[in-house]
Formats: C-alpha cells, structure tokens, sequence
C-alpha cells in the first residue's frame, strides 16, 4: 500500500445518504473521510451533468471540504477489507483507510434482465443510459425505446426527451390499474403525487404502454429494432437505442464481506441505522430500496449515531413513514412471470464469461453453475448476472470474496 | 479537449466521460467478449465492466467512470 490513512468516521459512498452522513461529523469536528467510486459526487440520483459544478451535490461537497478534518477520495474504490482497515484502489495509488466507524452509503443499481439480443450494443440499462447522456452522449434525433418497470422509466424518458431524443415509446411491464391504485393512495404524500401527475403530463405525447415488455432486440452488431409484447399483441419497433431497466437492487458487496447479516437482498439494520456487525453503519437504497427521502434521513442519522449523538425521533418517525410507501411502491412493480422466460437456451446471461441461459439452467445453484460455466466470475464479479439469476432462478447468490471489485495485482500485492 | 481514439484524432468537450467520448465517435464495440461479441456500455455507472477500454496504455479501464483528459489516448478492441 503506497499510503495508509486513518479517520474516525469513514464513509463509503457520496451520494445524498453519504454526503448527509458526513454533514453531522464533520461539522462536530471528527475526523471524516468520504469515499467514491465516482469522479464526481452526487452518487446516481444527483449525478451531474458534464460541465455542471454547481449543482447540490458540488455546493455539499464544497462546504464539507472547508473543514480541515474533511477528505475526499473521489474515483477510489475499495477491493477489500484487512479488520478495521479499507482497502482501496485510488487514482493516485493504493490507500489503506483505518476506520473507528464505518457507514456503507453504496447505494443501488438497476436490476438487469437476459432477453435475447441484450447484449447487442446501444442496448442499455434505463439508468444507465441516462448516466451516459449526462456523461456527453448525444441522443438528439434518435429514436429511443424506454423499457422495464419502475418509476425512473418516465424521469428518464422526459430526461431523453429534454436532449432532443425521439422516445418512440415507454414500456412499463407492470398492469396500469396497479400503478394508479399506488398513485391514488399517494394523497397523504403531496409532493410525489405532484411528481407522479408532472411527469405524466410532460410525457402525454409520448406513447406509454403498461403490461408490457421486450420480448427480444434485433440487430447486427448494433441495435436495430425491439420486439415488444404489448397486452396480447407482439409489435416490432424500429430504434436506435434501447434503455430497459428492471428497478433497482441495493448494493450490499461491502457489506457482507464486513459481516453484516443480509435479508432479501438488503442490509439488516436497526433504526439508528445500526448494522449487525459492531461500528458498522448504513444508510440508504443498500438497507432496502425506499428513494432519495429516505436516503437522506439515513444517511443524517447514521451520521449522528456514529458519532453518538442523539437523534430526532422526528427523523426517524419520518423515514418509517417513507419507508412503508417505498414498500408499497416496491410492490407494485413487482416483476411479471413471463420475465423469467424471455432468454432462451443461447441467449447469454453472465455477460463477462458469455455464460448462457441454457448452460447455467443445468445446475441448481449459483455456486455449482459458477463452477461449471464461470458465471460471476468475471471483471463484475456477478453484479449483473447474480442478481439477474436471483430472479431468473430463485438462486441466491455466492456470498461477496474478496476482491469484491478487480484490481491490478500489484495492489492485492500490497506492492505500488 | 483533444485525444485519440484508436489512433485517430479527435476533439470532445470537457466533462465528458471517455464511454461518451467513445460513443461520440461511432467505434463498432468498446471491448469483445470472450466469445468475440462486440460489447458497448450497459450500465452506466461501473457496475457491469462491459464498456472497458485501455487508456493510456493501461488496460480495462471503465470508460464510464473516467472523464477526458486533454491528450488522452484512447485504444478499444
């Protein structure tokens, strides 16, 4: 390792719960040093646009960074754990982080589903796409289907639709009657509902569809058209880029090599944000899939707690209440059956190791398939394929080894 | 900011990442796969690894994460 640092408050993640974490201690003096696999802060929600600085996420970023006991560590990312200690791989080198307490803040990232011709380029995750656009990808001019489930399908059309792109339709796979049902009982949350009936109203030009989904993408060596299932009929769309996205899945790789106790795919924490594993914190979309609110609230908490100051009950009645709608929400875009069966035998499923559907449906576990076909074994370290295969099979995945992200083998070394 | 791609000279915007950058100046896959696909970026935010590059030489860089710097050179497979 060529530098070893120490703080007492370590933060992994600088999205809105990493960044609300830091506020508390950082203000109070101690010792905090915040770390992201992004260049930029902000984490997905807040993701700037290029060229943009002063935006939330920067303006947060800026008043932390006038405090003497704040250090950032953008563009790092940690591989492994050595007992209290980070190991991180940075721009600059190799850096070992001593914590006293740690808050995973590693948010979340889209569910990605096999389907024949996924693989095909200009075929996208919903998210993602609107990341790479943010990143300097024009889209002005192109037709642009928008697939999958969940609410970020509409922010990411309109988003599309801001930048000039022809988004030629939106596919929601989830039945609209559930969807409305969700939104009507919304009247106790003002404000989402304002979200939800702005969106639709911006988008009343573009053709929404529900109870549908892409059944297959077609092309050759580039995207050319989608085939869409909508209701009973099957419809083929000529596009040149396809952004299909399956709601999001907590990020929980950290966490569980620390030991933390995983339920349904999430983090187990108590309402101080207290994981199982002792000065171990987290907050935000890795405890369970409940938005930007209760992220912030989180990450506020968890900040507090780890420096053992007391919380607001307001705080935490507040994020229980934001937390059984996410619930609510979470289920009505609960995924179909039909999904499970749209890849067929060479339709490949672990994209690193070009591991097929056909190949790993032989086995009846993740680990025995990893054996046998490398599924998840690749530069991603299952991230696409073990959560794809969790719904595709019911298979839960291997437990997190390190290193939990690949790095050059000087660093596992401990050389640099 | 002036780089180049797969040895072509090429101007792109400050900020921009290099996925974009890539995409901007049409290259037919960021990597192969290991059966010989030709890939592009999926995820957008340094999940997937499947918009790897080598950048300065250095190889399996995620494209995704890493913004232009001037000079930059830039090789997909």
């Amino acid at each position: 390792m060529s530098e070893s640092i120490k703080a007492e408050v370590v933060i992994v993640g600088a999205g809105p719960a990493g960044l609300c974490a830091a506020t508390g201690p950082v203000v109070a003096s101690r010792s905090v040093v915040l770390i992201d696999d992004n260049p930029r802060p902000g984490g997905q929600i807040w993701r700037a646009e290029k060229g943009r600085t002063e935006d939330l996420a920067g303006r947060m970023i800026h008043k932390l960074s006038e405090h003497e006991n704040f250090r950032r560590m953008p563009g790092t990312h940690v591989f492994g754990i050595d007992g209290n200690s980070l190991l991180c791989e940075s721009p600059g080198g190799d850096v070992r982080v001593e914590f006293e307490k740690l808050i995973i803040a590693t948010g979340a990232r889209e569910l990605l589903l096999p389907f024949p011709g996924w693989t095909l380029p200009n075929v996208f995750g919903a998210g993602g796409l609107q990341a790479l656009v943010k990143g300097g990808l024009d889209v002005s001019g192109k037709r642009i289907v928008i697939a999958g489930t969940g609410p970020l399908l509409l922010a990411v059309a309109y988003y599309l639709r801001s930048k000039g792109a022809n988004v030629v339709l939106i596919a929601e796979q989830a039945p609209r009657s559930r969807i409305l049902r969700f939104g009507l009982g919304l009247w106790r949350s003002p404000l989402k509902l304002v979200e939800a009936v702005w969106y639709s109203a911006k988008l009343l030009t573009t053709r929404s569809v529900y109870d549908s989904y892409v059944v297959r993408a077609e092309g050759d060596e580039r995207l050319r058209s989608v085939t869409v299932r909508i209701g009973a009929k099957t419809e083929t769309i000529e596009c040149d880029m396809l952004g299909v996205g399956f709601h999001l899945v907590p990020n929980t790789e950290l966490a569980e090599l620390l030991g933390c106790e995983i339920r349904n795919g999430a983090v187990v924490v108590d309402e101080f944000q207290r994981t199982t594993v002792e000065n171990v914190w987290c907050a935000g979309e890795p405890t369970g899939i409940s938005g930007l609110e209760s992220s912030l609230l989180e990450g506020t908490i968890a900040g507090s707690s780890a420096m053992g100051a007391p919380d607001s009950g307001r705080f935490l009645r507040r994020n229980r209440r934001i937390r059984r709608i996410a619930d609510r929400m979470n289920r009505c875009y609960e995924l179909r059956e039909e999904l499970r069966r749209l890849a067929d035998n060479a339709t490949i499923v672990c994209r690193c190791e070009d591991a097929t559907f056909g190949e790993m449906s032989k086995f009846d576990g993740f680990r025995a398939a990893k054996l046998q076909t490398r599924c998840g074994m690749g530069a991603c370290r299952g991230r696409i394929c073990g959560s794809a295969s969790r719904f595709l099979f019911g298979w839960e995945a291997d437990s997190a080894r390190p290193p939990i992200f690949p790095v050059r083998v000087s660093s596992l070394a401990g050389e640099d | 900011m002036k780089l180049l791609i797969d040895n072509e000279e090429f101007n792109v915007p400050a900020g921009t990442t290099v996925a974009a950058a890539v995409m901007l100046v049409d290259r037919p896959s960021f990597r192969r796969s290991v059966s010989g696909e030709p890939r592009f970026p999926l995820c957008g935010m340094g999940i997937c690894f499947e918009c790897r590059v080598t950048i300065d030489r250095v190889a399996h860089q995620r494209s995704c994460q890493i913004e232009v710097r001037e000079g930059m050179v830039i090789e997909t497979e």
